[in-house]
């Protein structure tokens, strides 16, 4: 069992080098073809003469490209900005499609082999590694997450965020570099919406992968959890189809891109003007997205958080959750538990919905009075700062970049504004609660340690008193983690919620004072 | 406003220093060798294993203390002067410390039986932080095994934490089964079958007679059991029970047999001399109850009574009905009432057993009435306030058996058990036979399940 296992993170190990390696193979050489192709025709004429210098010459990797095209792009940039010809700065990205046009060489022409031997060994080596769990008992089993390295802030940990920080930021800011890496997964992404990968689909594609490996570790760990289990397979089955296959079909069949379990404020550009076109434009269908995501955000989410709690959709449905879910899960530990950090994420994470419905309120005026300016406000500024410092940083490359630093929940528990939105539900007229059995607990803290969101959970168990929270994302991990069945996750009746402690805990028959 | 000084800091202590700042303004010095801060005992498992750190099991930050006006001091005390009114701390520079009035809560230490070779480096019990970190050094990984000593709580938990790295494992337990004086016999198989299947080499009627050094004549490399068996082993765990940490109180004015003796309110023969917790002997236990009960919660209940003693309203200790809890590796075990080893003969006992042989349920009744008197639960979550409320009001066992679901505690879509636990019974019990009451689950309503 354990000589499987090394030999499975062997395999995955050689997987994930060979997938970091293609980034640096292939060539890449820049034709006036491909300029003409890739280009809005006026960007052409005035790129042309800067790119010059490159066309014809070939590129052992996308570095050298990536890097030669974006001096001679910043430079043309540069000097309109010095001359103030404000209208002629180019915003387009272009560098990511050109280099994906210029590129050729063993990815392009064999690329089904080496999506086997990146991808496909790094899923087989993941798999031998997590399912020979299966010959361990069912039952909890948490042992020596604090003597690794990778789960305890150690070396490994601290690497493997800083390589995902890496990797976000080339995400979202660098494509131009991770051209390659969309090559290994062109032949999907056309198989799916008959369009070229983008760097998003890349994105999406591991992300689902992720969870979907990484669930059935979850699969496999909590499997004397029906609960766990049950929660798990719809996280998989919600990224798999909601998030990844279907609005990719969609595209396919000419309709917007669309996924039917995003929610705004989350999904903040929902109320974007190109996307309301986008919608309006598309007859029926577009009419249904429209109203569908407008009855999510303002009458499922509340009715549904009524009666569930937030769990319904942060444990059981959301991307970003299943992600932390799944992923996320064996850093879960690593969310501070004090009262501090609750006192700085109270103040964060309402912050950002407060950003995220003013910002939605300034786009709307815009959209239905084409007016972009409120007072001194630009409403588009307004929408890319959000888009930046948010939906970029925030939710992207802290959201998931720090899972080894500061547990699997930094976006949902500080940043998300659709968490801070049903918190509100949950935490005052919610039939969910997390009851605490008499007086079980015996204080050990698996609760604590264990809660993702950074709940003292203890502190209410040893007191008798319910967890009613904001930030609980309904996980159920704690109810697991308990060796004493103190907890329990419950619907009924808001009032019969236990919000202040009793005098004495259960189980002492002397008589109440008050 | 009085200084009230509390010796210990364990849950015993500490209750009683949280209850007397809730309800009064009396200066609070907790004084305790172990650790400066209160952490949790019960969790001390999970540092070796690695489910948690040191910081986790403090069940409170530690700005609490000072918030709380709740002084702590990290020493250990020596002797006390009950006349002065002082304690004086076993490293002679510091100055003594004065009380008013004083709360001892001194807990237990680990119990040997004179083993010779039991001093012996390598081997060790399982109580304080201390040995917690002796066996962190004692017992790493690549330790060619452990022999465990001792059939009761500690033991197995003992036996869990070393195979958690790979330590074969071998628990001698004195008893004809595991923790036989406490488990009725049904449950004392399933637990033992539940051990084994972990790998343990678990062996019953083998008792300790002799540790041996090893070569080196340095530390343990081996034990002999009374049967003049030889087992090889550079770890020995004596988890052979405690007994009340008294031993620098005997000799003094204060009355001490196993531990404090203490009347009803937890007053010693002393006047403003109080005790609770592990350390405390009972002169009149309450019913059911046992003089010395070292468990956390009974630590906990005696610190809520003493608040209210101390500050004006003397108050009884009244413990309601008696629950416990454990885990045996993957099997959660709860207690409620009387379930005793054996019964006796008013008593009659409905027992289920899941066929995978992990879960389990034992409901005692009075032959008499019906009423029940306690519950066992195997791998099952019950719920305390239920399962008091019908040993108090003396349900029946027929009650019991119809509103079953009303004690269920498992997480949601759980396999619910009670209609195979209502047919079990109706299969005992014909006379008795009455249909399970309340809401069927949706899983037993889609999938009969
Ligand atoms: C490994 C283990 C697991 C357990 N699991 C469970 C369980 O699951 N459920 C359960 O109900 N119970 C369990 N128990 C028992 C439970 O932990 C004890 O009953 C409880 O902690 C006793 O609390 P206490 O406050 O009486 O004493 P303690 O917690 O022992 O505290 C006494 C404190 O006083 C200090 N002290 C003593 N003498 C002096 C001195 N002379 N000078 C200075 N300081 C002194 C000690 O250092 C100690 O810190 C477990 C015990 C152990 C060891
Ligand atoms: S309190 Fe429990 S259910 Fe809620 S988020 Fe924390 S671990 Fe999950
Ligand atoms: S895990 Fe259970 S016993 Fe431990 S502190 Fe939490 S509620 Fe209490």
């Amino acid at each position: 069992m354990r000589s499987l296992k090394k030999i499975g993170l062997g395999i995955f190990l050689l997987g994930f080098v060979a997938w970091v390696g293609t980034l640096t193979m292939g060539q890449f050489t820049l034709t006036d073809a491909i300029l003409k192709q890739e280009l809005k025709p006026e960007h052409y004429e005035l790129l042309r003469p800067a790119l010059e210098p490159m066309i014809g010459r070939t590129y052992a990797s996308p570095f050298g490209f990536g890097r030669d095209f974006n001096t001679a792009f910043g430079r043309i940039n540069d000097d309109f900005k010095a001359n103030q010809q404000w209208d002629s700065v180019i915003y387009d990205n272009y560098a990511f499609p050109v280099a994906r046009a210029a590129s050729a060489g063993v990815l392009t022409e064999s690329t089904l082999l080496w999506f086997w031997l990146t991808f496909g060994l790094a899923i087989l080596g993941a798999l031998l590694y997590i399912l020979p769990n299966l010959r361990q008992l069912p039952g909890i089993k948490n042992d020596h997450i604090y003597h690794r390295s990778m789960t305890s802030r150690g070396w490994l940990g601290i690497s493997l965020g800083v390589f995902l920080i890496v990797f976000y930021v080339g995400l979202y800011f660098y494509p131009e570099y991770l051209v390659n890496w969309t090559l290994l997964v062109d032949p999907l992404s056309r198989a799916l919406s008959g369009n070229p990968a983008s760097q998003w689909f890349l994105y999406g594609f591991i992300y689902t992968l992720a969870i979907v490996v990484m669930g059935v570790r979850m699969l496999i760990k909590y499997r004397h959890s029906p609960y766990q289990m049950l929660r798990t397979g719809s996280v998989m089955f919600f990224q798999t189809s909601f998030a990844f296959i279907i609005p990719e079909v969609l595209v396919a069949l000419n309709r917007p891109y669309y996924d039917f379990k995003n929610i705004w404020p989350l999904d903040y550009d929902f109320f974007f003007d190109w996307h309301l076109n986008t919608l309006l434009s598309n007859g029926t269908l577009g009419v249904f997205m429209l109203v569908w995501g407008i009855a999510l955000a303002f009458i499922a989410v509340p009715i549904l958080s009524y009666f569930y709690g937030k769990r319904w959709y942060c444990s059981w449905v959301c991307g970003c959750g299943g992600l932390a879910e799944t992923l996320g899960d064996p850093y879960r530990q690593l969310s501070d538990k004090s009262l501090k950090a609750w006192k700085i994420e109270r103040y964060l994470v309402h912050s950002v919905l407060v950003f995220a419905v003013v910002m939605t309120a300034l786009v709307l005026y815009t959209y239905f009075t084409g007016q972009a300016k409120i007072g001194p406000v630009d409403s588009y500024s307004v929408r890319s700062v959000y888009g930046f410092w948010i939906g970029a940083l925030f939710s992207g490359v802290v959201g998931t970049g720090f899972y080894p630093y500061m547990g699997n929940r930094v976006w949902c528990r500080f940043g998300c504004p659709l968490a801070a939105y049903i918190g509100l539900v949950q935490r005052f007229k919610s039939r969910f609660r997390i009851t605490t059995n008499g007086g079980q607990c015996i204080s050990c803290g698996n609760c604590s340690t264990y809660c993702e969101m950074g709940i003292d959970v203890r502190w209410y168990a040893q007191r008798g008193q319910d967890v009613v929270r904001a930030s609980c994302v309904g996980c159920g991990i704690c109810s697991s983690v308990c060796p004493r069945g103190v907890l329990n996750l419950e619907n009924a009746d808001p009032d019969s919620r236990v919000t202040v402690a009793p005098e004495v805990l259960f189980g002492n028959d002397m008589p109440k004072i008050k | 406003m009085k200084h009230i000084v509390i010796l210990g800091n364990g849950i015993g202590g500490i209750t009683t220093a949280r209850h007397v700042r809730k309800l009064s303004q009396h200066r609070i010095t907790v004084v305790s060798g172990e650790t400066e801060h209160f952490f949790s005992r019960t969790a001390l498992m999970y540092l070796y294993m690695g489910h948690m750190k040191y910081e986790h099991i403090k069940p409170y930050e530690d700005f609490f203390w000072a918030k709380n006006r709740i002084e702590l001091r990290q020493a250990w005390v020596k002797s006390i002067d009950f006349e002065k009114k002082e304690l004086h701390f076993a490293q002679s520079t510091s100055e003594p410390l004065g009380y008013d009035i004083l709360v001892l809560a001194t807990g237990s230490t680990p119990s040997y039986f004179e083993w010779p070779g039991q001093e012996l480096p390598g081997v060790q019990g399982l109580y304080s932080y201390q040995d917690l970190e002796r066996m962190e050094t004692a017992a790493p990984r690549g330790t060619s095994r452990g022999v465990v000593v001792g059939g009761g709580l500690i033991g197995v938990e003992m036996a869990e934490m070393l195979l958690s790295r790979d330590i074969p494992v071998t628990l001698l337990v004195r008893e004809k089964s595991y923790w036989g004086n406490v488990l009725p016999r049904e449950e004392s198989e399933l637990v033992s079958r539940h051990i084994r299947e972990h790998g343990v080499d678990l062996r019953f009627g083998a008792e300790l007679a002799e540790i041996k050094p090893d070569a080196s004549g340095q530390r343990v490399g081996s034990i002999k059991t009374t049967s003049g068996e030889e087992i090889a082993g550079p770890f020995v765990g004596l988890a052979t029970g405690v007994r009340p940490n008294v031993d620098f109180l005997r000799g003094t004015s204060l009355e001490v047999d196993r531990g404090i003796l203490v009347n009803k309110y937890l007053e010693t023969n002393l006047p403003d001399v109080y005790a609770l917790g592990d350390c405390a002997q009972h002169r009149e236990p309450p019913a059911g109850r046992k003089p010395v009960e070292q468990i956390w919660y009974t630590g906990r209940i005696m610190g809520e009574t003493l608040a209210r003693t101390l500050c004006g309203t003397r108050t009884p200790y009244t413990p309601g009905v008696f629950y416990n809890s454990a885990k045996f590796f993957d099997i959660e075990y709860q207690t409620y009432g009387q379930v005793p080893a054996r019964l006796d003969a008013d008593t009659g006992t409905f027992y289920w057993e899941h066929p995978e042989g992990r879960i389990a349920l034992r409901i005692n009744f009075e032959k008499e009435t019906g009423a029940v008197t306690g519950f066992n639960a195997c791998g099952l979550r019950l719920r305390h306030e239920v399962c008091a409320r019908w040993i108090e009001q003396q349900s029946t066992l027929s009650h019991v058996m119809q509103h079953l679901r009303e004690a269920h505690f498992d997480p949601e879509f759980f396999r619910r058990h009670e209609p195979a636990i209502a047919a079990a019974f109706r299969a005992a019990h014909p006379a008795q036979a009455s249909s399970l009451q309340g809401k069927r689950s949706w899983r037993e309503r889609w999938f009969s399940f």
